[in-house]
């Protein structure tokens, strides 16, 4: 198979890619805006699934196909690197058959919301369990409880390195701040060196 | 409910996505992945070229990644894939693949570089 071939003056750059996760509604969508040099463009693919049911005893081999939608952001890091901010989509059952999407991400924010703080379960479950880095952003909506970082980590049985912030994604400042956790997180493995 | 509601663009596309392909649902030889990016050497303005290999031209006429690609062009990931590997084989499109794997201690330059690029946001 060929890759990376092509590759001319044309094309100094390469991109890198960080997902944005987290429960339907908790403002991924927003703060992929938030930080993005262009406005959130949304791309869909088609993801084939093994039909399940209970009514299945013909033994046919049964699939749908399914258009799942993710919302995405740009930002130029320099001339030579783009990264790429994607929103996973809020149907969590189709984006975990969604290899494509995981390989080869840097990490990926952890969407949180103390109002329904376990529908981030899924998504802590899925990075931890593939290994990618993340850290877990608490998005406060206006109104919503504080908790304070160690109760959250204690909710949700979330490992000690893994950091936890506070965060409103409608700020870019703030939103920003969440990123650069990520980064300084994933920069200080690497340093160690952890496999991931 | 769902009945109703077929109307416009809940009706879904007229021309079905792999009718555009022929069929096809694998880009072919090519290794794309959804920000693997892609920029255009045809013209997009060459007489009597079909109209989605000109748009997807139009496109990527400086470097885009597939997935800005398919959102511009409004055509699933999948079916944008196949398309421009069929660019790429005629030699219209040069394509460059994401760094195939993220090792913690190669890449601590290149994650300094995004954490420095991020800062200065």
């Amino acid at each position: 198979m060929a890759s990376a071939t092509s590759e001319g003056p044309l094309l100094g750059q390469s991109a890198l890619k960080v997902l944005v996760a987290g429960g339907f509604g908790v403002g991924k969508t927003t703060m992929v805006g938030a930080v993005s040099e262009i406005p959130p463009l949304r791309t869909e693919e088609l993801l084939t699934e093994a039909g399940a049911g209970i009514d299945d005893i013909t033994g046919l081999d049964r699939k749908t196909t399914t258009t799942v939608a993710l919302d995405f952001g740009r930002i130029t890091v320099n001339p030579e690197l783009v990264l790429y901010l994607f929103g996973t989509p809020g149907q969590e059952r189709f984006w975990f058959m969604w290899d494509e999407l995981a390989a080869g991400a840097l990490g990926a924010v952890v969407l949180a919301d103390t109002r329904r703080l376990d529908s981030c379960f899924p998504a802590v479950d899925f990075f931890e369990h593939r290994g990618i880095p993340f850290v877990l952003a608490v998005n406060c909506f206006d109104g919503s409880p504080r908790y304070p970082v160690d109760e959250v980590r204690e909710a949700l049985d979330i490992d000690g390195p893994v950091p936890i912030v506070h965060c409103d994604v409608r700020a870019k400042d703030s939103s920003k701040e969440v990123l650069v956790t990520l980064l300084e997180h994933l920069v200080q493995r690497a340093e160690v060196g952890v496999l991931a | 409910m769902a009945e109703d509601s077929w109307f416009d663009e809940d009706a879904g596309p007229l021309v079905r996505p792999f009718a555009l392909t022929r069929g096809r649902t694998r880009p072919g030889r090519y290794d794309l992945d959804m920000i693997t990016l892609v920029v255009a050497i045809g013209s997009h303005r060459e007489p009597g070229r079909e109209p989605e290999y000109a748009r997807i031209l139009a496109a990527c006429q400086r470097p885009v990644s597939v997935a800005e690609v398919s959102a511009t062009v409004d055509l699933p990931l999948v079916v944008v894939k196949v398309l421009l590997s069929d660019l790429i084989e005629r030699g219209e499109l040069l394509f460059r693949s994401p760094p195939r794997t993220v090792s913690p201690q190669t890449d601590r330059v290149v994650l300094q570089a995004v954490l420095d690029g991020v800062r200065n946001l």
